[in-house]
């Protein structure tokens, strides 16, 4: 396509237009705008990230509206990518983060994107690295990246972000022994928002005495240094808290740097992605065979049996699936 | 004899259940999905005490005259763009037999914003008239003396600016604020539920809303210092109870607010009032006024200790459909307001204002404006309704339906309490997400058309005349504009600034602001001003929004 | 070309521009659209033009929905469609809806809004001019 070359063309000369749309590509999953991504492997072009994420109404969008006030004020570019569940039955969803970061409306150094995570398998992680890297390629200091906790989202965020915040509140009564499996594991900070409501020091002192009793197993370079994760109260909503959030991500980024957990990260990401990307592509054949070749299908219900039909397409990848999964 | 009505009732059941039932798709139930029987009884009577008019719980009504010692109050919502054309037209409807002055104002200055602001372009005058300053007030009440006549000014978040204005237009007239009778809008709970016209934080916007109360108790003894209002609550599309309940739960939170002020509630009670919808579903909306007095009477002695009669007793202000009205054949218009406005008044309102067939389309035109009004006559002088006080009382049906809303509201007041009360409810997004999931069902219903629009989704016709609409005269925007200007250039600056840094100072302390406010608004402040001095010190608010 | 690309819902930014607060005409589109397989970014109350279309270009959306209540349609609708062509966007396709009166419908229109929607308009009305407006993506 010679649309390809103009859109790369109008990307590097800072069109805010052309980077929404190469995000657009990306999330289509197609591989036409793979160039203008610079290499993940840190060094100019790449954005540190932070993610957070939390139950829905603990103010996550007010958060990050007041952490990109705080970033601005220090001169930094920003970007925002705002997730929220799409239906699985229509696959239309409504996405309304950005209402709450309106200050940075026609700030120039303010990207704002919301994705719809669309359902389709590793999708989501996937077509999200693609527009972080994007996103780092065309300038912006620092990536955000913030979505509802619900399902697996918040496992997606920690496997893409350097730093992944955790947001509680007081008032959503569940307290703080309600908290999700797995949520220890990811969080790297955890904030109580909305720390002007009754229960704020509860919340956090629960917390404390849980993380005191779940002190992680870390293994590789954070053995021998773990990392532990700070509790932030913040009022979002009055900009209270948030140097020190950003201070506490600060601190994390250090300590990734220091201890040599950036570099095992990285690889670890690399590798989990290439996965992720097979993983995606097979998928894709899959499909497409089912599909198309009517002799495979009809063999498959003839006989009923999943892996032979798998293996019958795993062998045609092998002879020309990575010609075709390079689009 | 009791035997027998059995007897007749099981016949009359026999019959029904073997008589062929219209099979048009149509729902039986009321607009607002409440079930209905074929037919109510006399097992359907709840087992209670006669009630009487003017006698708690006040169901049917709090007058024991009803409309026998005085009508209601006729009072037409209007404002269009200047003060000027405004008050030309007040002086058209008080020619014209309207008994009370009611104030639309445009949208800058309900968003508290003066003409010149960047985004007033394009709204100056539109949704009703512009007021920048005092200035504007007192051409908009020239020539009328403000102590012979009440006025009600529909405004919230600015509401204590436009009082003092008022109050500053009655001083020039040599009318003491004691004398002035109206109703200030100043609901500011339902701007965060449904009409989100707010601006600053709940918190804040409280306080300004206490303010007042309290300042009028003891300055403006006769002013009405809150309307609390349903209206646009049903018009953001709830149902009959979910209004009836959420508007009464934030009069309760009103309540609660004052008594934290240490104010005693009798010293107040009496100067709330209330401001609900006539939608066209006539009987439900009957039921739903009756409602109204009786849990209203009951909490207030029950829950607040109110000894004054006047505390229990809740009057109400009614302005029938907006969103019942349709652009299509618009004449039909003058059909259903007449329906809804029969409904308010057979439902005890103190005061009512009948839509104009055009407002669905524009502001009104003068001809729409009297035919409105003339509704409104026909109805307490023509069709002989006013002569009998509550003449649905002891009907099987109204009875059980006014039960049944009060009970649906109930259900609403417990899960607002489980929520924290009202403000932390709307921070939960709960009234919010209850009115949208209910306008939601009732469009799907339309769509499926079990629900009938006529001439929306039925009896549709293809060529529709074009109707003569009023039309705002784009100049009036740089004319308005050109005032505000005007006023800043020539009123005394140093006491305007002086004014306004008071009242910044006061609003980071815990005075009451009003006195600081009626001195910006007599130094010539315009209402921008006033309101950004307000917003430095209180900030801006942004809703969650729940789709 | 990809294979098997993830069929991508047409993006639709839905916003209400001028003062008044009334969203519940564009509540009930949102959710209509959503339903309809459209991703729908809501960029809520008291948008400026400039606002409305730096989001569309940010949400990189085809199209743009407009409500408005106030009667100040006459003035913020085309400054939307002005608003695209200095940012070189006239491709996004912007459609509105509110109290808007015959006569002015026709004076938007010529201006480049593209359709318009009154009250009591069926939403399958407003789905169905999408459909046959993009009829490669959404619902």
């Amino acid at each position: 396509m010679d649309g390809e070359s103009e859109l790369a063309a109008r990307f590097r000369a800072g069109d805010i237009r052309a980077l929404a749309r190469a995000i657009s590509l990306v999330e289509r999953r197609d591989p036409s705008v793979r160039a203008l991504e610079t290499p993940p492997k840190g060094g100019e072009g790449s954005a540190a990230v932070v993610g957070f994420t939390g139950a829905p109404g603990t103010g996550k969008s007010t958060l990050v509206d007041a952490l990109v006030t705080l970033l601005r004020k220090q001169g930094k570019s920003v970007s925002v990518i705002a997730t929220d569940p799409n239906s699985p039955f229509t696959g239309g969803a409504i996405l309304g983060d950005r209402i709450r970061m309106q200050r940075h409306a026609l700030d120039p150094k303010v990207f704002i994107r919301s994705m719809g995570a669309r359902g389709h398998l590793g999708g989501l992680s996937l077509a999200t690295r693609e527009a972080i890297r994007l996103l780092g390629a065309f300038g912006f200091d620092q990536v955000i990246l913030e979505t509802v906790g619900v399902g697996q989202s918040e496992l997606e965020v920690a496997a893409v972000a350097d730093t992944t915040v955790v947001v509680m509140t007081p008032n959503l009564g569940d307290g703080v022994q309600m908290i999700k499996a797995g949520i220890l594991e990811i969080a790297d900070i955890f904030v109580v928002n909305k720390a002007d409501l009754d229960g704020y020091q509860r919340v956090a002192m629960e917390l404390r005495a849980m993380l005191s009793l779940n002190a992680p197993g870390a293994t590789g370079a954070a053995a021998s240094k773990p990392w532990k994760p700070p509790i932030i109260t913040t009022v979002a909503a009055r900009q209270e808290g948030i140097d020190e959030l950003w201070a506490a991500i600060e601190s994390h980024r250090r300590y990734l740097e220091t201890s040599g957990r950036a570099q095992e990260l990285a690889a670890k990401r690399l590798k989990d992605e290439t996965a992720e990307v097979v993983a995606d592509l097979a998928r894709q054949q899959a499909r497409l065979a089912l599909g198309e070749d009517g002799a495979l299908t009809e063999q498959l219900l003839k006989d009923g049996s999943p892996y032979r039909a798998a293996e019958e397409i795993l062998n045609r990848i092998g002879s020309d699936g990575r010609k075709r999964g390079r689009g | 004899m009791k035997v027998r009505a059995r007897d007749a009732k099981e016949v009359w059941k026999e019959e029904f259940e073997s008589s062929p039932t219209r099979d048009d798709g149509v729902e039986t139930s009321t607009i607002s999905g409440i079930p209905l029987k074929p037919l109510y009884t006399a097992d359907d009577l709840p087992k209670r005490d006669e009630e009487m008019p003017g006698a708690f719980p006040y169901t049917r009504g709090i007058h024991p005259g009803g409309y026998r010692g005085r009508l209601w109050t006729m009072r037409q919502f209007s404002g269009f763009a200047t003060a000027e054309e405004t008050n030309r037209r007040y002086k058209y409807l008080l020619a014209n037999g309207q008994t009370g002055l009611s104030v639309a104002f445009d949208m800058p200055t309900l968003m508290g914003q003066d003409s010149d602001a960047p985004t007033s372009r394009g709204e100056i005058g539109h949704c009703g008239v512009a007021i920048d300053s005092l200035a504007d007030m007192e051409t908009l009440f020239d020539g009328i003396p403000l102590g012979e006549i009440t006025t009600s000014m529909t405004i919230n978040s600015p509401a204590a600016i436009l009082l003092c204005m008022y109050i500053a237009v009655a001083e020039k007239q040599g009318v003491p604020a004691s004398a002035l009778g109206g109703t200030l809008q100043n609901d500011i709970l339902k701007e965060f539920i449904a009409q989100k016209e707010f601006i600053f934080p709940p918190e804040p916007s409280m306080r300004l809303v206490v303010d007042s109360i309290e300042y009028c108790a003891k300055e403006v003894p006769k002013w009405n210092t809150i309307s609390i209002s349903g209206y646009h609550i049903r018009e953001a599309g709830s149902t009959a109870a979910q209004e009836l309940a959420f508007t009464l739960a934030d009069g309760m939170a009103y309540v609660d607010a004052c008594l934290e002020r240490g104010m005693r509630i009798d010293d107040f009670a009496s100067r709330l009032s209330f401001f609900f919808d006539a939608h066209i579903d006539f009987f439900e909306e009957i039921a739903k006024f009756r409602a109204a007095r009786r849990i209203w009477a009951r909490w207030m002695r029950e829950r607040y200790g109110a000894q004054d009669e006047r505390s229990l007793k809740l009057r109400f202000h009614t302005q029938t459909a907006g969103v019942s009205l349709t652009a299509q054949q618009p004449e039909l218009n003058i059909a259903r307001t007449a329906i809804e406005a029969l409904a308010a008044v057979l439902g005890g309102t103190q005061s009512l204002h009948t839509n104009a067939m055009d407002e669905v389309l524009a502001l009104p035109t003068d001809k729409a404006a009297r035919l409105a009004l003339r509704t409104q006559q026909l109805l307490a002088y023509e069709t002989g309704v006013a002569n009998t006080i509550d003449p649905l009382g002891g009907s099987y049906f109204v009875e059980a339906l006014t039960d049944e809303i009060e009970r649906q509201a109930e259900v609403y007041f417990k899960r607002i309490e489980e929520l924290g009360g009202v403000i932390p409810a709307i921070e939960a997004s709960f009234f919010q997400k209850e009115i949208a999931d209910s306008a939601f069902r009732y469009q799907q219903e339309l769509e499926q058309k079990r629900r009938l629009m006529v001439g929306v989704n039925e009896f549709t016709v293809d060529d529709e005349e074009p109707m003569e609409i009023l039309r705002i005269d784009p100049k009036l925007e740089g004319e308005q504009v050109a005032r505000v200007q005007e006023v800043r250039r020539t009123r005394d600056q140093a006491r305007c600034s002086k004014a306004l840094a008071a009242l910044r100072k006061a609003a980071t302390g815990t005075d009451n602001l009003m006195p600081y406010i009626l001195e910006s608004v007599r130094a010539y402040a315009t209402e921008g001003e006033i309101m950004n001095t307000l917003i430095e010190v209180f900030g801006i608010y942004t809703e969650t929004a729940v789709i | 070309m990809p294979v098997d690309t993830a069929v991508r819902p047409v993006r639709i930014l839905v916003a209400k521009v001028g003062l008044d607060g009334h969203d519940r005409g564009v509540k009930v589109v949102a959710r209509a659209l959503r339903d309809a397989g459209y991703e729908v970014i809501y960029t809520g109350l008291r948008q400026t033009p400039e606002m409305v279309v730096d989001a569309a270009l940010q949400e990189d959306a085809q199209v743009i929905g407009l409500s408005i209540h106030s009667g100040a349609h006459m003035t913020l609708f085309p400054a939307v469609v002005q608003e695209l062509k200095r940012r070189k966007a006239t491709d996004i396709v912007v459609f509105g809806g509110g109290i808007i009166p015959e006569d002015d419908i026709v004076a938007l229109k010529k201006k480049g809004v593209a359709e318009l929607f009154t009250p009591g308009t069926p939403l399958q009305e407003i789905v169905d001019w999408l459909r046959k407006r993009f009829p490669q993506g959404g619902g």
